[in-house]
């Protein structure tokens, strides 16, 4: 199927993958293996005197019920942005992919939270939600909701997943209309003749035909989830009440970069790095066998 | 995949691109200042420089603004890592414990100055300020730069509308209780009372004025050994009454760090716990009249009230391979130049920090400043009413960072209704001794 392009010799193929290589080298496994060796060491915030402790900094960690509640958080967390920006990125994504006025300005506007910084979207949420300053906090709380959500955990819980999910819309819109505008015509119009109604339709023919999509966007948001909403963590509820919104990259942050516990960190990164790789492999194994290509 | 988690090595390797080795430039000695204080409060950091680089033309002090105070100690650290560290970083007063354990990364100020042979009697800074930064014998270590107390501010219009005095303030937590109460009860303000910084208002200042450790070894300043005193009663006594007022709706939490803070200026809150350093904004922002005066205290506990703990951060000079004794005497001169009283005076009067030295806060008053600007003087008032004792002279804890937001997690489960006061004190007891172990563990020299 796939097309194969012959290079006489290797040198040239090397020649051409070497600046890549060179850039996971030196920003990924150096890195990594860096974070793998460090979470052997008991180390001062300045590097000074380095103790080897073997695999004392994992023992800490997994005896620690915080660590535990973190991981319950993440799998909450990572689970609900997915959902939530995925469903809802399908949504537009069909609407917007109809034959309707001025659709070209639906699909620009609706590209541009991608734009926006973490930081930032996290900033707009807390003018919407805010229990004193807040649009809908006020609201909600003018209704007689007792809404605080920098008191109450699923409120925070609540808000971060609203924030990241709506961050990641924009990017799974702009696959999954690409995805659809992929779909040929013909198989659409062949099931319309065949009687198949407008819902029976998706289902049947294009959802099936989206799946490589959807199973690249699954993967995408995952890692997301996992890895890149830190910033609207840390600006919208630094994790808490109490412990309510940390996650494991939250948390693998503040033990190091704020509580300066750099083994300690280090093997929450080396835990991190392992339950990825276990999630990839077993989306390719198990998962993309259903794909249709 | 892990680009979040590059934590140990790319922090130095990002860091060394943008630190530009200490060169001379025109002639003049280069002296790389890091600090962490932005909006207005930085632009006058930036000005004391360009006096500084103004006033002399050996040295040029390059200051820079790195972010907030974690991230100017994180980069400063990494960047030692990596062996180009700024010269100056200014660094927190909860960072004091992890730089003073640093031993061979930084040089202690007494050193620096005797070497550069210039005399600054420590006895010059107020004793709160001084005994932060200072080693058991009395010495300096880092240079007092901003330093701040917390105080009580008071919508004094809220207070009228709840038919409260605004002449006769609260000065103690019973006080304060009643007052609260009558604002809510009269719906004098949209809060009764909420404050910023919870640990740094109600645990360190209160354990500093009540004369109670908040760790055993005089807070840490005797050893890496030191354990916490939250199983105390009086931390019981405090946290019970802070989740009894929040369950009557006499306080409203605020949340963590400096979040609490913006309700007092909005109008929000009646009472108000926060920094001195947020005189500057409220005097900007408050559309009513306000009065910010010392920290109440329980009276059935102490009956005339210690002397409160600073806030802030100071100056650290970080040691490199490469550095020259002209650089140090750069550094030297820099410090020299900011303790004066001029600067000095200038310094507290534009941003809202106390004065670093006595002179300073008597030409402040000699001037009437005081008089023009009632209740700036409140801190300091509060920093040097009593001569400090082992409690309350300041705190050495390793990892403090981390305490203070275990105290913040364990009384936020304390709000949300999952736990009783004595059960917050003793999980944040619990937490807090790890994580002292696991300083005392990593940074015992053999």
């Amino acid at each position: 199927m796939r097309r194969k392009v012959i290079f006489p010799g290797t040198a040239l193929p090397y020649l051409l993958l070497a600046p890549q290589l060179a850039i996971t080298a030196v920003f990924f496994f150096w890195p990594a293996g860096e974070a793998v060796w460090y979470s052997f060491l008991r180390q001062d915030a300045f590097g000074i005197s380095t103790q080897f402790v073997g695999l004392e900094n994992f023992q800490d960690l997994f005896a620690d019920p915080l660590y535990l509640q973190v991981v319950r958080n993440t799998l909450v967390f990572s689970v609900s942005v997915t959902a939530i920006a995925m469903s809802v990125a399908l949504l537009l994504a069909v609407l917007a992919d109809r034959h309707i006025r001025g659709r070209e300005t639906y699909r620009t506007l609706l590209i541009w939270p991608y734009a926006v910084a973490p930081a930032v979207a996290a900033v707009l949420y807390i003018f919407l939600f805010h229990p004193n300053i807040g649009l809908f906090g006020r609201a909600l709380n003018g209704m007689g909701v007792a809404w605080d959500y920098r008191l109450n955990g699923d409120q925070a819980m609540l808000v971060v997943v609203l924030a990241a999910a709506w961050k990641q819309v924009s990017y799974n819109f702009l696959f999954f209309l690409a995805g659809l505008q992929s779909i040929p015509r013909s198989v659409l119009e062949a099931a319309a003749i065949d009687g198949a109604r407008p819902v029976r339709r998706f289902w049947t023919v294009v959802f099936p035909l989206l799946s490589p999509t959807t199973f690249f966007l699954l993967v995408i948001n995952l890692t997301y989830a996992f890895f890149d909403t830190f910033g609207i963590i840390d600006a919208l509820t630094k994790g808490g009440p109490a412990n309510a919104t940390q996650t494991l990259i939250y948390r693998a942050y503040i033990d190091g970069r704020v509580n300066l516990d750099l083994g300690s960190s280090s093997a929450q990164s080396v835990v991190l790095m392992v339950a990825v790789m276990v999630l990839t492999l077993f989306q390719f194994r198990f998962i993309e066998r259903k794909v249709h290509y | 995949m892990l680009r979040r988690s590059l934590l140990a090595g790319s922090a130095g390797l990002l860091a060394a691109p943008f630190v530009a080795p200490s060169v001379k430039a025109q002639g003049r000695t280069e002296i790389q200042f890091w600090y962490g204080l932005g909006g207005a409060l930085g632009e006058r950091v930036a000005e004391q420089v360009q006096r500084f680089n103004e006033s002399q033309s050996r040295f040029r002090v390059n200051a820079s603004f790195r972010g907030s105070y974690v991230e100017v100690m994180t980069g400063a650290i990494a960047a030692w890592r990596a062996g180009t560290p700024p010269h100056i970083g200014q660094v927190f007063e909860v960072g004091t414990a992890t730089m003073m354990a640093a031993g061979p990364a930084i040089r202690p100020v007494y050193e620096l100055l005797g070497e550069a042979g210039i005399e600054l009697d420590p006895r010059r800074y107020l004793p709160g300020v001084r005994g932060y930064y200072s080693d058991t014998q009395g010495r300096l270590i880092s240079m007092p730069h901003n330093s701040s107390s917390a105080l009580m501010w008071i919508n004094l219009d809220a207070f009228e509308r709840a038919g409260l005095s605004t002449t006769r303030l609260p000065r103690t937590w019973a006080e304060v209780r009643e007052a609260a109460r009558r604002i809510r009860e009269r719906g004098a303000a949209q809060m009764a009372a909420t404050t910023a910084w919870p640990t740094w208002v109600m645990y360190e200042q209160m354990s500093a004025i009540h004369d109670v450790g908040l760790a055993t070894r005089a807070n840490g300043f005797e050893g890496l050994d030191a354990e916490m005193n939250l199983g105390h009663p009086f931390f019981l006594k405090q946290t019970s009454m802070l989740l009894e007022m929040q369950r009557a709706g006499d306080f409203t939490y605020g949340g963590r760090d400096g979040a609490g803070g913006a309700a007092f200026p909005a109008g929000q809150a009646a009472i108000s716990f926060n920094s001195s350093a947020g005189r500057a904004q409220v005097e900007r922002d408050a559309r009513f009249r306000w009065a910010s005066v010392v920290l109440p205290h329980h009276d059935d506990v102490i009956a005339s009230p210690r002397n409160g703990v600073i806030g802030g951060a100071s100056l650290w000079v970080f040691t490199a391979r490469n550095r020259t004794a002209e650089e140090y005497r750069g550094i030297a001169e820099f410090f020299r130049f900011i303790s004066d009283v001029e600067q000095d005076k200038w310094w507290h009067q534009v941003t809202g920090y106390v004065p670093l030295t006595f002179a300073a806060y008597e030409a402040s008053r000699a001037e009437g400043y005081y008089e023009r600007n009632p209740g700036a003087d409140a801190a300091i008032t509060q920093l040097s009413r009593a001569e400090p004792t082992p409690n309350s002279q300041g705190f050495r804890l390793g990892g403090f960072v981390e305490i203070r937001n275990i105290i913040q997690e364990e009384l936020e489960r304390g709000f949300q209704g999952q736990q009783d006061a004595a059960t917050a004190m003793a999980n944040a007891n619990r937490r807090a001794n790890v994580v002292l172990r696991n300083f005392e563990r990593a940074n015992r020299r053999t």
